[in-house]
């Protein structure tokens, strides 16, 4: 799991806003529901790490996918109700992500 | 499909309970049964999350946090052949013939 290996498969670097899919199936997935369809940005990429999602049904969690570090405006998860600039910061599987326009705060 | 019962961010949770409260030994048990089967490659946490994911809602809500760790313990264990329904049963109840019920 050699890191410049997985820094230089990962789709995305630090800093590249992010939209979390919004995917409902069955299954175990760790992307929580309030960030689902929600846009942020990338702080850190973690490196690759086996599959939660196949590995929770005994499988082997291959291919392996790349973990981020993302970043989300409290803001624009609750709205009014956050009246602050502090951030969420939520680990996120690649395949979760896609990428989306506007610059990172 | 919706949110599962497990996946509660942003949703009113009420007030918390931030007393301190001593683990039993039933529950320090638990925790011991867990590391035993993840150093013997029985199960990976990844799997006892899905368990308890799977769980009848009512009653993953009615449960504490260890009671669910047990129960993901038993399915993975029956789910794995490891263990059958009826043996664990079968203990339970000359566990509770012995010491009566919990």
């Amino acid at each position: 799991m050699g890191r410049a290996v997985s820094e230089a498969s990962a789709q995305f670097k630090p800093g590249d806003r992010v939209k979390v899919k919004f995917e409902d199936r069955p299954g175990h997935l760790r992307t929580p529901w309030y960030i689902r369809g929600k846009k942020g940005w990338v702080e850190r990429v973690y490196g690759e790490f086996l599959n939660p999602e196949s590995l929770a049904f005994g499988r082997d969690g291959l291919p392996k996918k790349t973990l981020y570090l993302v970043a989300f405006n409290q803001t624009d998860l609750w709205g009014d109700a956050a009246k602050n600039r502090d951030k969420v910061l939520v680990d996120i599987y690649e395949h979760w992500l896609e990428p989306t326009g506007g610059d990172a705060p | 499909m919706a949110r599962g019962h497990h996946d509660v961010g942003g949703l009113p949770g009420g007030p918390i309970d931030q007393t301190e409260h001593q683990l039993s030994d039933w529950e320090v048990l638990a925790d011991a049964v867990n590391q035993a089967l993840g150093v013997r490659g029985i199960k990976r946490t990844d799997e006892l999350r899905r368990a308890r994911e799977e769980m009848d809602s009512a009653a993953y809500r009615d449960m504490s946090y260890y009671e669910r760790w047990i129960a993901s313990m038993e399915a993975i264990l029956i789910e794995k052949k490891i263990l059958t329904k009826d043996e664990i049963d079968k203990r339970l109840a000359q566990f509770e013939s012995k010491w009566g019920e919990p």
